[in-house]
């Protein structure tokens, strides 16, 4: 069966009919998803609103929009972090490989293994580089020292950290300067062996050689894995993805080829937003 | 055109740019105007003054690409403002030589007043009517940010073609007539080609107009 990048697809999301016949399977499949949060009086905050979007395997799919537009909650649905907020309430559908994972019965632990997560701050815990990274695999029960540490080391190797690391492991990891614990985080997510990877506004802190880093670990880690990317860096969007999707007030405006939405976006809403026009 | 953008630095360098365009766009026409007028009237009188447009069209085209550059290095523009800069880029650069073409007409007026037997000048005027007016059409619909009307800029290309065809075929033929008298009406034929080069810089401007606008690449679509 023929099958076609993301980036090949218009911007509606379909495939061109006279390049392509068939599509890829998406790896996530979002419908018509609600998200409401307890509001401070009592009443409920509309968070998201009928969202649906596919996410394709081995894509990176940025997030963009401006504050409080939902893309953030957005993210913290894909792997059931909104779990952990009281009174927070999520209506609609997230497949992951066709399983319903807001499903009373999906393990969340399972999901978090598959579906990993790196936040807007680095927060490696108070403890050496490797344990750092051994903690995900330790606490999915993998035992064998050789094992935990051939991981560690693979780990620590695709978020490019190794060669900066290899000679301290054993050093504390807040140590590390904000770079190098931004992408000591994304090896303790990587550890695990996901297959998709949201990012949190990973770039907010780090210099520019740190965000250049990044920017390139994630184009590397795209060969293997689908990574859902929230920036509020229009820049960064256009250069690390391959499809984007504007979030305005909780709603998802349009989601398009990085390349359409930034050149030519269908919606004046998102013209109005990228080129700082806005409101 | 967009609305007013956010940051206000950034609006005015785009309104400055804007501006600007339409100046070296009015100096153009103006440089056309003359040197079709010098040609028509044999009058030589004309001819530094579609030169010192000349100059001004020059620097207007080292102003405006220093301009479009600095936007793109120091806004990082999208959208419409990328497809404004990256507009502007192409549009100096046809603005640019449509002056120097306009040079080219007028330098041949000197030859032209040497020669014992005036040539006929065929189809120029109508030809340089339709060559500006492409140009007018095209800068309005800049300003104006109207897509349709630089639509009807493409089409008039062919009536142009089509008249310089004529004038070449004429210009020859008067040329075997009249042989002391060559250099002459080889000017008629040049200045023929130029107007039919001012007509392709002005579709090449309306094309840069209906993806300012649109977005769509509309570039060597038409059948040849």
């Amino acid at each position: 069966m023929a099958t076609i990048e993301p980036s090949q697809r218009s911007p509606g999301g379909e495939p061109r009919a006279a390049v392509l016949t068939a599509a890829p399977s998406p790896k996530l499949e979002v419908r018509g998803l609600d998200v409401f949060y307890r509001g401070e009086k009592g009443g409920e905050t509309h968070a998201l609103q009928d969202v649906t979007v596919d996410v394709f395997p081995r894509e990176v799919l940025a997030l963009i929009g401006p504050s409080g537009c939902g893309k953030s909650t957005f993210l913290r649905v894909l792997n059931r972090m909104n779990d952990t907020i009281p009174g927070a309430r999520v209506a609609g559908k997230v497949l992951l490989e066709g399983e319903d994972i807001l499903a009373k019965d999906y393990d969340v632990v399972t999901l978090r293994r598959r579906v990993g997560m790196v936040f807007q701050r680095p927060q490696p815990f108070p403890k050496s580089i490797f344990d750092n990274v051994a903690y995900g695999l330790r606490a999915h029960g993998l035992a064998d020292k050789r094992e935990i540490t051939r991981r560690v080391e693979q780990a620590l190797g695709r978020a490019a950290l190794w060669d900066e690391v290899k000679d301290r492991l054993d050093a504390a990891a807040l140590g590390l300067s904000g770079g190098q614990a931004q992408r000591l985080c994304i090896a303790r997510a990587l550890a695990v062996e996901p297959e998709v990877l949201l990012l949190d506004e990973p770039t907010s802190a780090p210099d520019p050689i740190a965000t250049a880093k990044l920017e390139e670990l994630i184009a590397e880690l795209k060969a293997d894995l689908t990574i859902v990317i929230v920036t509020h860096s229009m820049q960064q969007a256009a250069r690390v993805s391959q499809r984007t999707a504007f979030f305005y007030m909780g709603r998802l405006i349009e989601v398009g080829a990085t390349k359409q939405m930034f050149t030519r976006p269908r919606e004046t809403r998102t013209e109005d937003y990228i080129t700082g026009r806005f409101g | 055109m967009a609305g007013r953008h956010t940051s206000g630095d950034f609006e005015l360098e785009l309104r400055e740019i804007r501006a600007h365009l339409v100046a070296m766009g009015a100096r153009c026409e103006r440089a056309v105007q003359l040197a079709l007028a010098a040609f028509l009237d044999r009058d030589s009188a004309k001819i530094a003054e579609v030169s010192g447009l000349d100059q001004k069209v020059n620097q207007d085209e080292i102003d405006l690409d220093d301009m479009a550059l600095r936007v793109l290095a120091l806004r990082q523009p999208v959208a419409y403002d990328l497809r404004f800069i990256a507009s502007t880029l192409k549009f100096v650069t046809d603005l640019e030589r449509i002056s120097d073409e306009a040079v080219n007409i007028a330098e041949r007026v000197e030859t032209l007043q040497k020669a014992t037997t005036a040539p006929p000048v065929f189809d120029l005027p109508r030809m340089g009517e339709l060559a500006q007016k492409m140009l007018r059409e095209a800068l309005d619909a800049f300003v104006e940010g109207d897509e349709q009307r630089a639509r009807k800029v493409l089409t008039a290309d062919d009536d142009v073609d089509a008249l310089y065809g004529q004038t070449l075929r004429a210009a020859l033929a008067w040329m075997a007539e009249h042989p002391n008298d060559i250099p002459a009406a080889m000017c008629v034929a040049s200045a023929a080609k130029y107007l039919e080069r001012i007509a392709d810089h002005a579709t090449n401007l309306a094309e840069h107009v209906i993806f300012l606008e649109k977005g769509d690449d509309v570039r060597h679509r038409r059948s040849p």
